[in-house]
């Protein structure tokens, strides 16, 4: 899959509050959530963000709460893919789970400015910089996040599971967060 | 090579032989649970997987805890979702307001976690049970969805670093100042997708309110989970619970000398005072004594990590006696009812209240500027919670010091932040 859009770029430790407060968590609407995405660090992001963009941040983005409502509001705002140069646990298992894409590189979460248009391929595992005319690699996914990622989210995942009844063990991948 | 504690309950929890850090497992969940934030979402997707029951009615938990009682319209409604949830399943562990407690402190008071499990929330804090020597850690609504219907919940094996605390504590310092003390040594990040194993004498002699406060901070540092091999505080906790709803007392799992450590620090207890983590990160560590004129408007004691009965009875200590600063507002927030109740027969509350403080029924509330202390643009808190991040509990431009609960109480006293020493 391929993802393209400008850019918007953040911080370090960009955290769970920083991305919807937990005073806007009393609904499930995404829309809501969308509203108040990153309402605490950029009052106006909700406003200015167009589908596709995309967001560039620094080390350890998504930290703190387990708020699924912090990829949702996200995804719902129509950011298309998350790059950082790292993620903290929780919010990168969430993001597979409900099938937002993230791209953890070093590179690419210093070289891409604001407003530069980017392009993330998740196949190749390259981020393209048609602004400066730059590509960054990052980490593939590893294939039991594929599974879960073609099948579109876990939820999906499972239920596909639950059909065709349990597949044999998952030993032998390694790879990113969990 | 042998293994660590967690990688041990980790293994026991699969159907696999052998077991290595990095690799994903589906594990078998001895727990799962949530609360009136992450359960609706998760209630939304378990409804979409068409299987009519949960894996185990017993093996899972609902809390309305974070905006409960009912903070607002909406907020019922979701504690509502939960409730009906609970009956359309027939969940044995739904805690109604009355009954319930910030679900941290509740899970453990009711034996509902014993050492050797295996335990997933759909909360951040999930990591406190490790102080039982459980594994457990926090996920997504997502997971939680997926766990109610299998009974099981993808992880990745984490590398392990083990945190070595050698001596004495000093006064007024408990598990709070040394786990503010590591997280000022690491970063926000340190211990990212790791699991964290405090160890060492200081860790051996220490209790085991003090021992949840530490393991509940776990992710502050990035950490998957946080644990401590059990022992004989463990057992004596475990011992101590009335009417557990199950049998025995857990298993004992503790790591192999051989285990390997992504890392190892050790942390002199001697050298670590009362400290303070200053806006707006919970690394931002400096010693109380080093911050001579922060005024403050608010002081919470209270919360997942310093709401239990040791933690009151700190605070009662420096309060008894004496009132709260002008202009100050002291809110005290028992973590579960059984706690409130203790309070309310050893004079605690009383304490509170006479020192010009409220006393709250258990809620998460102000911790993440939920309810019942949400503060205005430019003020300013002290509290025994877990996160002090921009606007964390209330308006942008207020700020949030995290603390001890006895630097917290002499804090109200003085009306800036203050050492107890100064006030007792």
């Amino acid at each position: 899959m391929t993802y393209k859009g400008s850019a918007h770029k953040f911080g370090d430790n960009v955290n769970t509050d920083d991305i919807i407060a937990a005073k806007y968590l009393n609904t499930t609407n995404r829309c809501e959530l969308a509203s108040r995405c990153m309402e605490h660090i950029d009052k106006d992001f909700a406003k200015k963000v167009k589908p596709g963009d995309i967001i560039v941040s620094g080390r350890n983005f998504g930290c703190g709460s387990s708020r699924e409502h912090a990829p949702i509001a996200i995804k719902a705002a129509g950011v298309s893919c998350v790059i950082a140069e790292s993620f903290a646990r929780i919010f990168a298992r969430n993001s597979i789970n409900i099938g937002l894409p993230i791209a953890e590189s070093k590179e690419a979460a210093q070289r891409i400015r604001k407003g530069d248009l980017v392009r993330v391929d998740t196949k190749t595992g390259i981020i393209r910089n048609l602004t400066r005319e730059e590509s960054y690699r990052f980490e593939k996914y590893p294939p039991f996040m594929q599974r879960i990622i073609r099948a579109g989210g876990l939820i999906e995942s499972l239920r596909r599971r639950v059909k065709r009844g349990k597949e044999g063990s998952r030993r032998g991948d390694k790879g990113k967060e969990g | 090579m042998g293994y660590t504690i967690t990688e041990k309950i980790l293994l026991k929890h699969t159907g696999l032989k052998s077991i290595r850090p990095g690799e994903f497992i589906d594990a078998k969940i001895d727990l799962c649970l949530g609360n009136d934030i992450t359960a609706p979402f998760a209630i939304e997707e378990f409804e979409k997987l068409g299987v009519k029951k949960v894996f185990d009615r017993k093996k899972v938990v609902l809390v309305p805890d974070h905006f409960a009682p009912a903070k607002d319209m909406k907020s019922a409604n979701q504690c509502k979702v939960l409730a009906d949830f609970a009956r359309k399943y027939n969940i044995k562990n739904y805690f109604e307001v009355g009954r319930m407690g910030i679900e941290h402190a509740l899970l453990p008071e009711m034996g509902l976690v014993l050492p050797g499990d295996l335990v997933i929330g759909a909360d951040s804090h999930t990591c406190t049970y490790g102080a039982l020597g459980a594994f457990s850690t926090g996920i997504g609504s997502t997971d939680l969805a997926a766990a109610m219907a299998a009974g099981e919940c993808w992880l990745k094996v984490p590398e392990s670093m083990k945190f070595v605390f050698f001596g004495k504590l000093n006064k007024w310092v408990g598990g709070k100042d040394l786990i503010l003390h590591l997280i000022g040594d690491i970063g926000v990040d340190g211990a990212r997708y790791m699991a964290m194993e405090f160890c060492g004498e200081t860790i051996e002699n220490l209790p085991m309110d003090d021992r949840l406060t530490m393991c509940n901070m776990a992710i502050e540092a990035g950490a998957k989970n946080g644990i401590i091999a059990p022992d004989k505080v463990t057992l004596r906790y475990v011992k101590g619970i009335k009417n557990k709803p199950r049998p025995g007392i857990g298993k004992y799992y503790s790591s192999d000398k051989d285990a390997s450590f992504a890392a190892v620090k050790e942390y002199d207890a001697k050298k670590i005072f009362p400290l303070v983590a200053c806006p707006s990160l919970p690394s931002n560590v400096k010693p109380v004594k080093a911050l001579k004129d922060v005024p403050l408007d608010q002081v919470v004691i209270g919360s997942c990590t310093n709401g239990r009965i040791s933690d009151l009875e700190i605070a009662a200590r420096v309060l008894r006696g004496k009132k709260v600063s002008a202009g100050v507002r002291l809110i005290v927030i028992p973590a579960t009812q059984k706690i409130y109740l203790e309070a309310v027969k050893m004079g605690l509350a009383r304490i509170f209240v006479e020192a010009g403080g409220v006393f709250s029924t258990p809620t998460c509330g102000p911790c993440l500027g939920g309810h019942m202390g949400i503060l205005a643009e430019g003020e300013r808190a002290i509290a025994t919670t877990n996160r002090n991040f921009v606007g964390r509990m209330g308006h942008p431009n207020s700020e949030v010091y995290l603390s001890n609960p006895a630097v917290a109480a002499a804090s109200a006293v003085k009306g800036r932040i203050a050492h107890p020493d100064e006030v007792l």
